[in-house]
């Protein structure tokens, strides 16, 4: 059987963890394809709905990448994440989820070399951990 | 004009929706005066062939609240659907799953072990669980199956309206005097219809909301509320921001944080997601900016039991809406 490829769904910050991204793709690094980033203004604007809902569609992890406490865009909205995402990891092995599948990275602009190794690293463990459970139950 | 034909139904319930019915108290004279209640085994000793000679379609309305979760409750909510012009999801476990939906945190198999095995006053060594047939001598008995997750209405018929509320209230049940005259005079409220507010909780409550923030998390019997001011403000976990008003907000006014029964708000799909995310708005963000991610952490473990408390009654369909293994 071809190795288990997971689909992380990555929704990053337009001002940080987005521009992040951008410089490591300029730079050439290399990380594994498994995520699909999707852009949003601020990592606080990330509705736990739209976490669940990817859940629910069948991603195997969950990425949510925003700016260093303290350089938000928008002066708070990181600091709301945080708190969603820790309610969030309280929720899901509750719901039989392991709670490692969500992962909140704080990642600036100038960090491209950072992004690549999160990523790296999260897609591992995401393989260890293997595909959702809700693959396929979903209805 | 001529008598319109109602039934009312019933799945997992703990028939507090019927009492509900009853405590519109004389207006129930104007209930039956509009309407020949054709099915209500609660109230009186109608069976199931009672509901099955009628036609496609010949009864008005079909009210069904309790949660699905057995073979003979789904049977029921599909003649129901089949015999009725119009179906209503009444109280919160029609509605959303209800109390009776948690058990989508377990299965029936850990049900069985648990009721028929495991506690201590069971004594079962051959671990006998209920079958749906058996045969007894040249008799074939039979049972209906218990399903391994509880169901909204709406998971298992066409739903027209919906009632929500655990039990629902006076007020808004009476409102179904109006929407019945009006199935009299041929008229039928849109498709999809909640009887109930466009608002929420919060809308209605009378607490006096000052700095939205918060830096515990109480349970009721930990603290003593300051009777004028916002439950959720001062620790205690409400419900209010993520749940549909109608309610009058009962509970909050007798000082109860709102337990979420009347469902998510309009445009809402998630009750506890919208919730999370109001905690997650309020929760330690006075000077948010030097808390460090330990402190958030320690006052978010107050919340013991976040399924419980978000999903009380909606679990069912929430968008994670069972405990996968």
């Amino acid at each position: 059987m071809a190795e288990f490829e997971p689909k992380i769904i990555g929704f990053c910050c337009n001002w940080c963890a987005y521009a992040g991204a951008d410089l490591a793709g300029i730079s050439r690094l290399q990380y594994p394809p498994n995520l699909r980033i999707i852009r949003v203004m601020c990592s606080g604007s990330v509705d736990p709905e739209h976490i669940l809902q990817a859940f629910r569609m069948g991603a195997d992890g969950v990425f949510i990448g925003g700016c260093h406490p303290g350089d938000c865009h928008y002066i708070s909205g990181n600091y709301k994440t945080m708190r969603k995402v820790m309610l969030l990891k309280k929720l899901l092995p509750q719901l039989g989820l392991e709670p490692e599948r969500l992962r909140l990275e704080w990642i600036s602009a100038a960090e491209g070399a950072r992004f690549a190794q999160v990523i790296t690293e999260f897609t591992e463990q995401i393989k260890k951990l293997g595909p959702n459970p809700w693959k396929g139950a979903g209805r | 004009m001529s008598k319109l034909k109602l039934a009312i139904g019933l799945g997992s319930t703990c028939s507090g929706c019927d009492i509900a019915i009853l405590d519109i108290a004389e207006r129930v004279l104007e209930l039956v005066d509009l309407a020949d209640i054709v099915f209500w085994p609660t109230a009186m000793d109608f069976k199931l062939s009672d509901l099955e000679k009628f036609g496609e379609g010949e009864i008005d309305l079909a009210l069904y609240h309790g949660t699905v979760r057995t073979s003979e409750q789904e049977h029921i909510a599909h003649l129901l659907r089949e015999k009725s012009k119009a179906v209503l999801a009444f109280g919160s476990c029609a509605c959303f799953g209800g109390i009776p939906g948690l058990c989508n945190l377990t299965s029936r198999d850990e049900i069985f072990r648990t009721v028929y095995k495991e506690t201590p006053s069971t004594d079962n060594p051959d671990f006998v669980t209920p079958q749906t047939e058996v045969e007894v001598g040249k008799f074939k008995l039979t049972l209906p199956e218990l399903y391994d997750e509880g169901k909204a209405l709406t998971q298992v018929i066409d739903v027209d309206y919906f009632l929500p509320g655990c039990p629902p209230p006076v007020e808004l049940i009476e409102k179904l005097i109006p929407v019945l005259r009006g199935m009299q005079a041929g008229e039928l409220p849109p498709k999809g219809t909640v009887i109930a507010s466009e608002k929420t909780v919060c809308d209605e409550c009378p607490l006096r909301k000052e700095n939205k923030m918060i830096d515990r998390v109480a349970r009721v019997h930990e603290i003593i509320p300051d009777p004028e001011r916002c439950l959720l403000e001062q620790g205690i976990l409400c419900m209010g921001p993520a749940t549909r008003g109608g309610c009058g907000a009962r509970c909050t006014k007798a000082l109860m944080p709102c337990r979420g029964c009347m469902g998510p708000p309009p445009g809402v799909k998630d009750q506890g997601a919208r919730m999370i995310s109001a905690i997650a708005s309020i929760l330690g963000v006075e000077e948010e900016g030097q808390m460090s991610e330990e402190e958030v952490a320690r006052i978010i473990d107050g919340i013991k039991d976040p399924v419980g408390n978000f999903y009380r009654f909606t679990l069912p369909t929430a968008l994670l809406n069972r405990k996968v293994r």
